[in-house]
Parts: C-alpha cells; structure tokens; sequence
C-alpha cells in the first residue's frame, strides 16, 4: 500500500483551480491560432484575435480568463494499492477547491440547492466521479466548467437502427441548435453508448482530453474529424457571427451498449475549456 | 462608432446591426438574480434601484477584484436567462442590454415598440473587456455576490450590434454567408 496524505492531495486541486482558470490549455491556444489562419470572416478574424489576446491579458494579470471560473468537474483514478491518510478523499477535494478559488480570486457561482438559490460562496461542492484502476498512483484531472456552454449541451436516447448516421444528425443539430450561446468557437465531448448516465459522464471525460489528441480507434477518430469538418461548415463562426470557425475540436468516447439502445450524449464547451491533470 | 451614456434617441436612431462600437459612461450590471429581485420589487410596487431611463444594463457575473483591482474578469453571460424580464424593464426605458446570444422574440418585439438595442460583448473576452472598466460599485443586492447589482463607468468598451431597434438581427445576416453545411 502507497499512502497518499489528504493535503497533498487538497495543495493539487488547488493549484489546479487557479492554474486552469488563468491559463489558456495548450491545446486551446494551438487551435484558435491556427482557426484564424484560416477564417474568412473579418468580424471572426477580430474576435479570435481578441480571444488571444485576451489570453495573453489574463496569464499577464494573472488572472481568470472567463469570469465563469466554473463548476469543478473531477475525475479521480485511484489505484488499488494507494491508501489516503488524514481525513477522506472527497473532503480532500472539495477542500482544495474552496482553496483554489478563494486564493485566486475566483468566481464563486455554486447555489446550494437548484430552486432556492443560495450561494455557497466557496464554489464548493465539486462534481466528483471516482475510477478504481490498478497499481498504486492516484490521478486527479480537474475540468472547471462554464455553464453558457454547458446549458446547450443535449442527451439523445435513438435506436440502434439510426445508426452511425443518426448520430451525426444530432450531434451537429446541437451544435447549431448551441449558437452563439455557447460562446464559439467551441469545444465538444461527445459519449456515445453505455446507459443515459454514463453517455454523459463519457462526453464531459471527452473533454478533458486535448483536442489536438484524436481517438485511438480508427473508426471514431474518423468520425471526430468528419464532424470537425461539418461543424464548421454550420456557418455559426467565432461568437455566432458568422464564419468557418464554430468549433476547435470535438472528441468522442465509446462504451459498449444494451441491444436496444444507441445513446449519445453532447457536453457543448467554450473556447476556455479548461483540464489539467496531476499524479500523486 | 464611439457613443455615450445615456442612451438617447438620436443615437439609438444611427446605430444597425452590426455596427462597432466603443461604449463610455455609466452601465448597470444585472444578471438571473438581480433580474429577479428587480422585477419582485416591480410587482411590490417599489421602485428598482437605479434610474433605468436611457440606461444600458450588462449581463455579467464579474469573478472577484484582487487587492488594488477595480474589478476581476467581467465578460457577458448567456442573454436569454433575462428574456422572461426584460420586455418589463423596456417599458420602463430600458435602452441598451449587453450580453451575448439569441433573444425571445418577445424580447425582440419589445425592442422595436420602445426603440431600444442589444449589444454583443465577446463571451470569454473577460480579461480584455475588464481593462475598459474603471470604476465600479455595488449598488444593491450586495449579499447576491457576483450576481448584485453594479454601477461601472467604461470607457471605451467594446461591443457590437447584434439586434437593432428595427429588429435587424446580426447573427441571422452572417449566419447564412458562411453556411455551406448540407446534410447527406
Ligand atoms: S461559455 Fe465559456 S467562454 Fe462563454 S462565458 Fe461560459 S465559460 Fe466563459
């Protein structure tokens, strides 16, 4: 057994917090340089470049690049042979996130209960799904996530008879049903098979990996990069105002499914999507 | 287009979908809660708590200032949450609204009966658009955080116009240019 303290743990998700929120991912900043090379827009030309140059302002001033900082979405590995000490994982987490945005002057934007509305004021709890692996390392990835985007985001039950197709048909109707709302250019994560929950769980894990990081299997990296290309022939364009530029990426997960069913699952994100990942 | 507030007639007259411009005076900010106190307060008879005629509201949450900050990072929030409130607060001489997205169409009609215009900021510019902030106080619902009402002075701020007071609608008109997409 490896023993891994709570504090370690809560100093990382801290961390994480604040480094997600004023640094645009890589991955992101890659993508909107090059989506500008190639947008015809002018009024889309001007807003990616003030997207980077935005991004530039908020690592300057260290500070968040979307004042949405976001609900903490986290992903945790925990391998078989790690023991945690000193208190409980979760209390671990939601500790280091009410550090996180506290310290840096993060957006607090957690109500209590979803029809009386209080706010929490610690962005706390945070929205935690727990993986058991082997081995003895623990890996937290952290997704804080705006919620303009998140609202557009669909979960389509259809029939194995729609096939690959039918799957298409809705993951781009969201997208243009998503808009300018959404702030685009945007990133999306889809989930593809397994029950209702866990077609979403895969879509919002389909965000976290970069977009510059296509699927391992053949066929679905395919599919990312024929929807990629439909996507962006919507005519939707950075912000909605018109141009080439309406998404970044989108990633698919897969899972096996029940012989009745073909569920899909589209987490819509932003031009901010943030993820980061740590091993303790 | 450089324009000030308040929001009179005659520039409201000249400004069309599409338009760039660099806002400077005094906006309010408002977003699902403070609309909600606002219009609580409206059905209770009170009056709301700034001077909504020839006004600009701005949909924002800003995140926190930091030590020697006027203001954290204060980019739009998704406009329609505020559609169920706003032909009300256009009655009562609302001009101007900030944010980013599609409107009802309620929203729209109302735009046009009272002549008044929706601007765009850019979502998630909220680093940039934060340095044309210069002052900015909280002006009621303080205990709402993020969501109470500001008063800020801007200047230069940047915007665009996404609906004019005759309902001419930028994100319709560009949409359709760039649009090659055809299902197979
Ligand atoms: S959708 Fe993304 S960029 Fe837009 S306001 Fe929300 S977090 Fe920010």
């Amino acid at each position: 057994m490896r023993e891994v303290h709570v504090n370690d743990i809560t100093q990382a998700v801290a961390k994480m917090c604040i480094a997600t929120n004023v640094k645009i991912s890589p991955d992101i900043l890659e993508g909107l340089k090059k989506s500008q090379k190639l947008e015809s827009s002018p009024i889309g030309i001007d807003i990616l470049d003030q997207l980077l140059q935005n991004a530039e302002i908020a690592e300057r001033k260290n500070m968040p690049i979307c004042q949405d900082t976001g609900m903490a979405v986290v992903f945790v590995e925990i391998g078989q042979e790690v023991s945690i000490s000193g208190g409980l994982l979760t209390d671990a987490i939601n500790e280091g996130v009410r550090k996180g945005y506290e310290e840096g002057y993060l957006r607090k934007s957690i109500v209590e209960d979803p029809f009386f509305r209080v706010n929490t004021n610690d962005n706390t709890p945070a929205v935690i799904h727990y993986d058991i692996v082997g081995g003895d390392s623990l890996k937290i990835s952290l997704s804080p996530k705006g919620f303009g985007s998140e609202n557009m985001s669909r979960i389509y039950m259809l029939k194995p008879s729609d096939g690959i197709e039918g799957a298409k048909r809705v993951i781009l109707e969201t997208i243009d049903m998503a808009g300018p709302n959404a702030c685009p250019p945007m990133v999306v994560g889809v989930g593809i098979g397994g029950t209702f929950e866990k077609a979403a769980i895969l879509a919002k894990k389909a965000l976290i990996r970069p977009i510059d990081q296509s699927s391992d299997i053949t066929y679905v990296s395919n599919l990312e990069k024929e929807l990629t290309k439909k996507a962006n022939q919507l005519g939707i364009g950075p912000q909605g105002m018109g141009g080439r530029t309406t998404v970044l990426g989108i990633n698919i997960e897969t899972f096996p499914t029940h012989i009745a069913g073909l569920p899909v699952a589209i987490n819509i994100s932003c031009h901010v999507t943030r993820h980061m990942s740590v091993s303790l | 287009m450089v324009i000030t507030t308040p929001l009179k007639k005659h520039i409201i007259n000249q400004l069309k979908a599409g338009d760039k411009v660099l806002i400077t005076g005094i906006i309010y900010t408002a977003r699902d809660a403070g609309h909600k106190r606002m219009i609580e307060q409206l059905a209770k008879g009170e009056r709301i708590p700034f001077n909504i005629e020839e006004s600009i509201i701005y949909y924002v949450g800003p995140s926190p200032a930091k030590p020697g900050e006027i203001i954290g990072s204060a980019g739009p929030t998704t406009s329609y949450r505020m559609d169920d409130y706003t032909p009300e607060l256009l009655d009562l001489g609302l001009k101007g609204m900030i944010g980013k997205g599609n409107r009802h169409e309620k929203v729209i009609e109302s735009m046009k009966k009272n002549g008044a215009v929706y601007f765009g900021a850019v979502g998630g510019a909220a680093a940039l658009i934060a340095s044309s902030i210069i002052k900015a106080k909280v002006i009621a619902y303080e205990e709402l955080g993020t969501e109470a009402l500001r008063e800020l002075y801007v200047e230069n701020f940047p915007a665009i116009v996404l609906i004019d007071q005759d309902g001419k609608n930028l994100y319709e008109e560009e949409k359709v240019k760039y649009r090659t997409y055809q299902a197979d």
